[in-house]
């Protein structure tokens, strides 16, 4: 096993219903690393995402099958949803506190664990705070509804929310499509900070965010994912022809 | 132009259609609660509510009406919600699920007083609970089931699946997710129904008098017979073997209006409060 391969995946089909969303995907996805999937909308990126944290499992209807490893181990046989969602953490689309103080929303993940020392707990709110560039706005108002933030500042808790899990992996689903130029830049430069300790997968529907913050690019198509490789080489020199119209707007 | 003027009037006809039927439903609502009130207040004094002797006051059937209503709710609660949590957070089955909202509906459905011989039969006499409040409480519990699923079910529906997601996706189980997200995000909805649900049993009249009975003495426990307030205005107006009955049974009638009023007012404010908080949410 490649030491630097966090998560690995290998020939993933998966199904909603009849329609098959996600085509013999095989990639690797490496350890502190920023990877961007893009893709035209309904290509299965989102849908590719989700099962790297088995979200999926939710929805009717899905199935899937192929080998999807964290650290080696089989996220389907060889260990617990739960264990794997605590490993693997997601921002989602839309920022998504919930109707809760502040702190409470960050000491949530953590305290469903069982810990309930106060200081402890503390200590975990204000360190993922800070981390998720966030302490400084709301240290006055912890015990406020989260709901009162904007929504860049809403989408930044989320990311402290996971943070707070300590986890290995974060998978963000557009993070910032529903936030506004000044939102999404502070994000962007979170994920800066971020990718030094976790491996970060985000898909993005916008191909400058991913030529930015990205180190490697995933490109899918139909379900199929059609190149794979170092963002830079990724948008100079496509590959596919597919790619090359892709990046360059003819399509999408 | 001919045909611009007469589409003008049938406008105007229409606005006045509309006027007149919300008037009408003003001022029915204003007579009855005016009348009611008016007719009650001077019955409605310190000892009126509360003596114990039925001659002169009505705290034996206060005391009925609120064991009932505390009892109904203690058994309907439990079963309702956790029916409703099971209906949309975990049967998956269609077929099953379309059988039991379809079971639900017809309970709505069936006249009350059918209940009341439901309930005469089975916890009066097969059970041999006899006419008591916990007979009562126990058939009303039945009959107002079906208020407390939907309502419950209503309010679970409107938490978001974002909330859902955002606390499996922090690797919580989906009973923590459930107990710490979904039910208390869904709270005023489920305070809603129980409003609803204590509105129909205070103001439930056959069912009450097949199982509760009419006795008129200070219930003791839940194993006594007792009468409510709604079957005591009727006793009061049916008989009036008092002389001041009429009186009293206005009073009687302005406690039960003053509750509903109370009640509504109440269900409003919490609506309101919860659906401004959605809406922030989103």
């Amino acid at each position: 096993m490649n030491q630097n391969i966090k998560i690995s995946v290998e020939d993933l089909n998966l199904w909603y219903g009849e329609f098959q969303a996600l085509k013999n995907i095989t990639m690797a996805i490496p350890k502190n690393q920023v990877v961007a999937c893009i893709g035209p909308s309904g290509c299965g990126k989102s849908t590719f995402l989700r099962t790297l944290n088995r979200m999926n499992d939710l929805i009717e209807g899905c199935r899937w099958d192929g080998l999807v490893t964290l650290d080696g181990a089989d996220i389907q046989n060889a260990m617990d949803v739960t264990n794997l969602r605590t490993r693997v953490g997601m921002v989602f689309q839309k920022p998504n506190p919930f109707p809760m103080s502040i702190r409470d929303n960050v000491a949530y993940g953590p305290r469903m664990q069982g810990l309930r020392d106060k200081k402890k707990l503390e200590h975990i709110v204000e360190e993922s705070l800070v981390r998720a560039a966030l302490w400084d706005e709301v240290k006055d108002r912890l015990r406020k509804s989260a709901l009162g933030l904007s929504g860049g500042q809403q989408q930044r808790l989320c990311i402290a929310r996971a943070i707070a899990m300590e986890p290995e992996v974060i998978l963000m689903d557009e993070p910032t499509s529903a936030l506004d130029p000044i939102a999404t830049q502070r994000i962007e430069d979170l994920m800066e900070e971020l990718r030094r300790q976790y491996s970060i997968v985000i898909v993005t529907h916008s191909m400058h965010q991913a030529a930015r913050i990205s180190d490697q690019t995933a490109f899918f198509l139909l379900g199929e994912l059609m190149e794979y490789g170092e963002t830079r080489q990724l948008f100079e020199y496509p590959q596919k022809k597919e790619t090359e119209d892709y990046i360059q707007g003819r399509f999408g | 132009m001919m045909r611009f003027i007469s589409q003008q009037c049938r406008d105007n006809a229409l606005w006045w259609v509309m006027a007149l039927a919300t008037v009408f439903i003003l001022l029915t609502l204003v007579f009855i609660v005016a009348y009611v009130i008016l007719q009650g207040a001077p019955g409605l004094t310190w000892t009126f509510l509360t003596s114990t002797d039925w001659r002169v006051g009505v705290w034996p059937m206060l005391l009925t009406t609120l064991y009932v209503v505390g009892v109904s709710l203690l058994v309907s609660l439990p079963i309702g919600i956790i029916t409703a949590v099971f209906l949309n957070e975990y049967a998956r089955n269609p077929k099953l699920k379309r059988t039991i909202r379809l079971a639900v509906e017809t309970l709505a459905g069936i006249p009350s007083i059918i209940y009341g011989l439901f309930g005469l039969l089975v916890f009066c006499r097969i059970l041999g609970l006899g006419q008591s409040i916990l007979a009562g409480s126990l058939t009303l519990s039945i009959m107002i089931l079906p208020v407390v699923i939907t309502s419950t079910e209503e309010a679970l529906k409107t938490v978001p699946r974002s909330f859902r997601e955002g606390s499996l996706a922090l690797g919580t189980t989906k009973i923590q997710t459930l107990w710490n997200v979904v039910l208390p995000s869904a709270l005023p909805g489920i305070v809603t129904a129980v409003i609803l649900a204590i509105g129909r049993v205070v103001g439930e009249s056959a069912p009450v008098l097949l199982t509760v009975g009419i006795a008129k003495n200070v219930p003791r426990s839940v194993m006594d017979s007792g009468r409510t307030l709604t079957i005591h205005l009727y006793y009061l107006t049916k008989e009036a073997v008092e002389e001041n009955a009429f009186q009293q049974a206005f009073a009687t009638a302005a406690i039960l209006v003053v509750f509903v009023i109370v009640l509504n007012s109440v269900t409003r404010a919490i609506t309101r409060k919860y659906e401004k908080r959605i809406g922030s949410a989103a």
